[in-house]
């Protein structure tokens, strides 16, 4: 019974997202006061009968009640309680009513921090958003229905989560990546309805930017917990494998990046905004993308689910009304928006461009190397696969650019910077960079490495230019304090994120050159060394866990001949499906990994194992959480939240004085204070 | 004469115009230095595939042709689409799943023997999930899939 009470609840929810799709929309195109402030109450409808819907199927995971379907599929008696109720996005229907869920709970907070914003505005936000919603409940529907029964007889255990599920990256890392991806929604919908309005002007840029920099950050958690997730559970010793499911949220991610920074220029300058409005639409499509590899079964991944392919045609119809509907209306609007063209060859705005056309060019390349597959099947009927070498020798030049560039970028100024100012700021650094990455490897390593060279040198290059910069922002100050906190969130977060791409470079750059790693057949007591560790084989025992029974292994790794760490490699087989599981084991720390993964169990108890050594790997997620801290830092500013809170009296003086860029809290992205000075 | 600021707008879109051409072309490039042909057992068998091209192969690891060297990593397995077979060698740790009977995918190149080396062997992390390239690859060779599909994980 209580299953049915969710499917009521998701069809009413349909019932209110249709409405939150029609009402506001057509009270926002007619002046109807009335349509348009329903958004706000079925926004809120919407989230509730959604929530309920995931707390009732959550219910029937809880339980056990295997006469539905998806937990009968996924779920078993014997899941630990954390595990049951996640089993719920462990398969296609379960995770894509808490991607729903996801886009319900992002209308919710529309809703709710859109006060400052006019109400047509919001209602054509929400009106948009609403329908997009709608698309998603009626694909649940049509094709995917979570609340299926079993019938007549439901079976009487599940046949169990997938073991590799069974761990706490899957309790994390769907849900993060999940409302990272549907937040980028919200930044179409803003886009879209300032399309509608025909004011594509800097108060829509402003009140885009905390949207598209908190989705960001999310969806960098949710990336991030993937790869960190992905590096312990498969045992494979990488981080990132080019995975055709792994590709689209980063497509996503860099569009994302892009957006984050044409939106600053947008709003600060006025220029880029058909642009801007170009990259809110890819990075929405990247997000459908995702959804459509996923379910779609058309690639070869190790996320696909079971598919089936009237979902990927549905999906495909959702992409291409939603994507080709917003791409129509910017070829009708676009002739419009009046950008000015108001700055040197040599400014802030050209440091911009080059970084946006640096990232589109990155995410177009993943695209083109993610799809390029399914097009060659389609055109020629044969099979292929994209190695990641492509991959690698694409991003790493461009990334080596970007981050020449994002050096310079933050210190140029608006409108125009000259060459020879450019030079006086950064001349020395960028010598000191080079000294830098030439002396740190060869004193580390006594050797000569390109790859490290460049790398060291890149890192010192963002860390000395954001350490200048800070200096001459604070040196015309009273005291250093004072100066530091003159400077806003905005200058903060943008640094701080700066600050991640360089600990993340440094994650990349070594774990890339300089990690080892063996297989070997160790009979117990038997020792191998790698990269001056020596891991020896103590021996293994028989263990029992709450749902599986495990052989485990006992390695101990010395170096020069002093205990450094135990490592216990586990081989499970999980009791309800009888599946394999191996489990690596780890000892982390900041400088380097020890990693074990075992392979199997020989007659005579010998073992095969893979040993890895991975110096700075976790730089990498380090990195990543820096730069998903300073976008949220950024969104914070004092310019955004005091918008939201403002009365309409003060808001006018606010925008007036914003103007002048007096009273703008971006620092990094204001005309460069105290610079020629 | 052109206005200045035409001028400088012109420069602009052909400094852009002449990045994205180099990335393109680049792009491109590596694309196509980066291909892996997949291929059935059967159309390898046949002598589609030239000797030195990397590749990837496909299909059922066959029943009792495991055979793994007692002293050492190297392993050897048949790969069949039940029409015709292809044996593999590899040295290396096989994944969890890599079972007999099970669809697997291997990457590298043939050698003169007749024998595809792996550099990587492929087997999908979940029981009932077929990859498109093996049911492909049993399709062509007119073998259902499904047939093949379950009758297997009943070991377990």
């Amino acid at each position: 019974m209580i299953p049915e009470l969710g499917q009521f609840s998701l069809i009413l929810a349909f019932c209110l997202s249709l409405l939150l799709g029609a009402l506001p929309l057509a009270g926002a195109a007619t002046g109807n006061a009335l349509w348009m402030s329903l958004g706000r109450p079925l926004s809120a409808g919407l989230f509730v009968f959604l929530g309920l819907c995931l707390l009732i199927l959550g219910h029937a995971f809880v339980t056990d009640d295997f006469s539905v379907r998806v937990v009968a599929a996924q779920s078993n008696s014997l899941l630990p309680m954390q595990y049951k109720f996640t089993a719920l996005w462990g398969g296609h229907e379960g995770s894509f009513l808490l991607w729903t869920f996801m886009l319900a709970g992002w209308i919710l907070a529309v809703s709710l921090f859109s006060a400052d914003m006019p109400r047509e505005f919001t209602a054509r936000v929400l009106g948009v958003l609403g329908l997009l919603c709608a698309s998603y409940i009626l694909f649940m529907l049509a094709t995917s229905n979570p609340f299926d029964r079993m019938t007549p007889v439901p079976p009487a255990d599940g046949a169990d989560l997938n073991s590799a599920l069974q761990d706490i990256g899957f309790i994390l890392h769907p849900p993060t990546l999940y409302m990272g991806y549907v937040g980028f929604s919200v930044v179409f919908a803003f886009a879209i309805a300032a399309l509608l309005s025909g004011r594509l002007d800097a108060a829509w840029a402003r009140w885009s930017r905390p949207w598209a920099n908190v989705s960001w950050a999310i969806l960098t958690i949710g990336i991030a917990l993937g790869s960190w997730w992905a590096y312990y559970e498969l045992g494979w010793g990488g981080w990132w494998a080019w995975d055709p499911v792994e590709n689209p949220p980063l497509i996503t991610w860099l569009f994302g990046a892009a957006l984050i920074h044409s939106l600053a220029v947008s709003e600060k300058r006025g220029v880029f905004k058909s642009w801007t409005v170009l990259l809110a639409i890819l990075a929405f499509g990247g997000s459908l993308l995702g959804t459509f590899i996923t379910r779609s079964g058309l690639l070869t991944s190790v996320h696909a689910f079971a598919s089936d392919p009237s979902r990927g045609v549905f999906i495909l119809a959702i992409l291409g009304v939603f994507v080709g509907g917003a791409l129509l209306l910017f070829a009708l609007r676009a002739p419009l928006i009046k950008s000015g063209f108001g700055f040197g060859s040599l400014s802030r705005e050209v440091f911009l461009l080059a970084n946006n056309i640096i990232l589109a060019v990155a995410a177009a390349s993943v695209f083109l190397g993610t799809l390029f597959p399914m097009f060659y099947q389609a055109i020629t009927g044969d099979l292929i696969s994209i190695g990641p070498p492509y991959f690698n020798v694409i991003f790493v030049p461009l990334m080596i650019l970007l981050i020449v560039l994002l050096g310079i970028g933050p210190v140029s100024r608006w409108k125009k910077t000259s060459g020879a100012y450019l030079w006086r700021q950064l001349g020395k650094l960028a010598v000191a960079s080079a000294l830098i990455g030439v002396a740190l490897p060869l004193i580390v390593l006594l050797d000569v490495s390109i790859p490290a060279t460049i790398a060291v040198a890149l890192a010192a290059w963002i860390v000395l230019t954001i350490g200048r910069d800070l200096r001459a922002k604070t040196a015309n100050k009273p005291s250093r304090w004072r100066g530091l906190r003159s400077l806003g969130y905005g200058y903060f977060g943008m640094q701080g994120a700066h600050f991640g791409v360089a600990v993340m470079l440094v994650g990349v750059a070594m774990t890339s050159w300089f990690s080892s790693e063996t297989s070997v057949l160790l009979r117990p007591g038997e020792t191998v060394a790698l990269g001056g560790y020596d891991f020896r084989f103590a021996g293994a025992e028989r263990i029992a866990g709450p749902n599986y029974n495990a052989d485990r292994a006992t390695v101990m790794v010395t170096r020069n001949g002093a205990e450094v760490a135990e490592l216990q490699p586990e081989l499970r087989v999980y009791l309800a499906s009888g599946a394999p599981s191996t489990e690596m084991a780890i000892d982390p720390s900041l400088l380097r990994d020890l990693f074990v993964t075992p392979g199997e169990i020989r007659e005579n108890g010998a073992w095969t194992m893979t040993v890895y050594v991975k110096p700075f790997v976790r730089w990498i997620w380090l990195g990543a959480i820096f730069m998903a801290l300073g976008a949220t830092v950024a969104s914070a500013d004092r310019r955004y939240r005091k918008l939201a809170t403002a009365k309409p009296r003060d808001k006018a003086r606010d925008e007036t004085r914003d103007e002048t860029g007096q009273a703008s809290g971006l620092g990094g992205l204001r005309p460069a204070a105290g610079g020629e000075a | 004469m052109m206005k200045p600021h035409r001028r400088k707008r012109l420069g602009i879109i052909l400094f852009i115009a002449t990045g994205l051409s180099v990335a393109a072309g680049l792009t491109l490039y590596a694309l196509s230095q980066n291909i892996n042909m997949f291929y059935s057992p059967s159309q390898v068998a046949n002598g589609e595939v030239g000797a030195d091209t990397m590749f990837r192969i496909g299909g059922m690891v066959k029943d009792g042709s495991v055979d793994q060297r007692a002293d050492s990593l190297a392993v050897s397995f048949v790969t069949t689409d039940f029409v015709h077979e292809v044996p593999i060698e590899y040295e290396g740790i096989l994944p969890d799943l890599f079972r007999e009977g099970q669809g697997i995918v291997a990457e590298g190149r043939l050698d003169t023997a007749g024998v595809f080396q792996a550099s990587r062997v492929l087997a999908k992390h979940d029981e009932n999930y077929m990859s498109p390239e093996v049911k492909a690859a049993l399709e062509r060779a007119g073998a259902s899939p499904e047939s093949h599909r379950f009758g297997e994980s009943a070991e377990y």
